[in-house]
């Protein structure tokens, strides 16, 4: 979550459980950033000491990575997964050189604040408006076996800053003023929880996986995802601003992540104007955060299903249609046909109030 | 007797035309509310979380009378720390609420509405931007004697050089402090 919320300590108490347990443990990279409590807790633990490299006249101690191949443990533990080595080593950053370690066939556990996660970095910043340069590509956590957070209330966290428990005292009134701040610790601790909550979410889905379909998983009663995904279906004209907003909103009150879909008949948009619309819908899209598909079919109910199943979206959203005429009369509503093809996505059609105020004045 | 009756006819089929007609008008213009033809139409730049109750019903009105589209435009401002290209929840908390309410209340007016989102290290940058992708034939602001809020002045100066529009400057007012601010009818 944040510098400070005990991620080093876990991970040697981690460790410690692993070697009581009769594996053979090593600590390959450790920062104690000077705290007591954390040097205390890697006392017994096995410590491989730091390669050193000087460079343009400049000494750097960092991860001997060779050194680790060589002594080839079960487990290895290195700290600051996001890391930038020093110049002169033969990967830029740590978690390249955790790949290698892990292809040597060697576990390791490792440590990182959420901040660092290359696909939350913007959000992080425009929240806390602190900007974390080095950052660690979402394909790295995807491949980690397991991941674990190290929660704790931005309260207790600002008692152990304050006490001295995380930086120097010189440092602790910086810190308070700058990121420090509970608005801005209870901004990443509920990004780490919904992290981690979608990582979950997501090895579950791989689990099931072997039952089938979606439909049949769904017949078979198998545990759907604990967290919503919205898909809210949109075309290229100025309306469909409006059912973006009422999803978003939706989105923001589920907690949910937010998918645009357009089925654009073959051949794309027709004129300049659903041109300029998508690029207005791409560009709000954009701002909320959520993606614009653009898929081609013919069959919207059926191109909707197949997109609602490959993203695992629990909740359509659609513009009330236009009243059939003639021979579409006859034909069955796209709502039920979604929800026909689409088992276990439940489909709202967002009233459009403009129309209903504007329907009442006509009326009057 | 034959030039009598054609002329009844004629006259009959005249009057059933109008019927016809008044009958059908409300409905036109419905869909014209909800479909805008895009004939002519009004950029309406948004900073903040509200805006000026003047320079909305200008709008409101001139977009109704001209048969325009009003395009209320939030202008968001992304710090040089994140690419322009970021996405911005916290400034969406402000900007979604406040479009929705300028679209229900200038559709509940018969004005159709195309809201937009720009992004831009500026308000300048995000409203120039905007007016490179897009063509508009006029432009409201509303000047503001808060320096800290919407357009400064050499803003205006620079958006009546750089717009290819209309540009309507509403002077500051002591009737601004009524604002438009994001009240939406139902539950968006």
């Amino acid at each position: 979550m944040a510098a400070g919320v005990g991620k080093t300590v876990r991970m040697l108490d981690e460790a410690r459980v692993e070697l009581e347990a009769g594996r053979d443990v090593v600590i390959g990279l450790l920062e104690t950033h000077g705290r007591e409590e954390t040097a205390r807790r890697a006392e017994g633990l096995e410590q491989l000491p730091r390669r050193r490299l000087t460079y343009r006249g400049t000494t750097f101690e960092d991860l001997d990575v060779p050194a680790v191949l060589v002594r080839a443990p079960e487990l290895c533990l290195i700290d600051e997964l996001a890391h930038t080595n020093a110049p002169g080593l033969e990967r830029a950053k740590r978690y390249e050189d955790i790949e290698v370690i892990r292809d040597a066939g060697i576990d390791v556990l490792s440590t990182m604040n959420v901040q660092h996660l290359e696909s939350l970095n913007d959000t992080i910043a425009e929240l806390s408006g602190v900007r974390v340069r080095e950052t660690v590509p979402d394909s790295v956590l995807q491949r980690a076996d397991e991941i674990v957070l190290v929660d704790v209330t931005p309260e207790a966290l600002l008692d152990r800053l304050r006490a001295g428990k995380v930086y120097p005292l010189e440092r602790i009134d910086t810190a308070l003023n700058n990121f420090f701040r509970v608005e801005n610790l209870s901004a990443l601790r509920e990004t780490a929880l919904r992290q981690v909550a979608e990582d979950v979410e997501e090895r579950r889905f791989t689990v099931d996986e072997p039952l089938g379909t979606r439909e049949e998983r769904v017949a078979a009663g198998a545990p759907q995802a604990v967290g919503e995904r919205l898909l809210a279906l949109v075309e290229p004209y100025p309306g469909a601003q409006r059912l973006v907003r009422r999803a978003w909103r939706s989105s923001q009150r589920l907690s949910a992540p937010l998918d645009l879909l357009w089925v654009a008949p073959p051949g794309g948009p027709a004129d300049e104007e659903q041109e300029r619309a998508l690029h207005a819908l791409r560009q709000l899209g954009s701002v909320l955060g959520s993606a614009l598909l653009v898929e081609e079919g013919e069959d919207v109910a059926q191109t909707v299903a197949r997109v609602a199943e490959e993203r695992g979206i629990t909740y359509v959203l659609m513009g009330a249609s236009r009243p059939a005429r003639g021979l579409a009369r006859l034909r069955e509503p796209l709502p039920q046909r979604i929800v026909r093809l689409a088992p276990g996505v439940d489909v709202r059609i967002v009233a459009d109030r403009a129309r209903l105020r504007a329907n009442r004045e006509i009326r009057t | 007797m034959t030039v009598l009756i054609v002329l009844l006819a004629a006259l009959a089929a005249l009057a059933i035309g109008l019927a016809a007609g008044r009958w059908w008008a409300p409905r036109h213009r419905q869909v014209r509310a909800a479909r805008p033809d895009a004939v002519r139409r009004i950029l309406l730049p948004l900073t903040g979380a509200s805006i000026s109750r003047r320079a909305f019903d200008a709008a409101v009105r001139l977009a109704g009378v001209e048969h325009a589209t009003l395009m209320p435009c939030y202008l968001a401002t992304v710090p040089l720390y994140l690419p322009l290209e970021a996405s911005l929840p916290v400034q969406c908390l402000r900007a979604m609420p406040l479009l929705e309410t300028i679209e229900q209340r200038a559709s509940a007016q018969g004005v159709a509405v195309d809201a937009r989102v720009v992004r831009g290290r500026t308000y300048r940058d995000a409203l120039r931007r905007m007016l490179d992708d897009e063509h508009f034939d006029r432009v409201i602001v509303s000047a503001t004697n808060h320096p800290d809020m919407g357009f400064r002045g050499d803003d205006l100066v620079w958006l009546l050089r750089r717009a290819d529009a209309e540009v309507l400057i509403l002077r500051p007012a002591p009737e601004d402090h009524r604002e438009v601010v994001a009240t939406v009818a139902g539950h968006f």
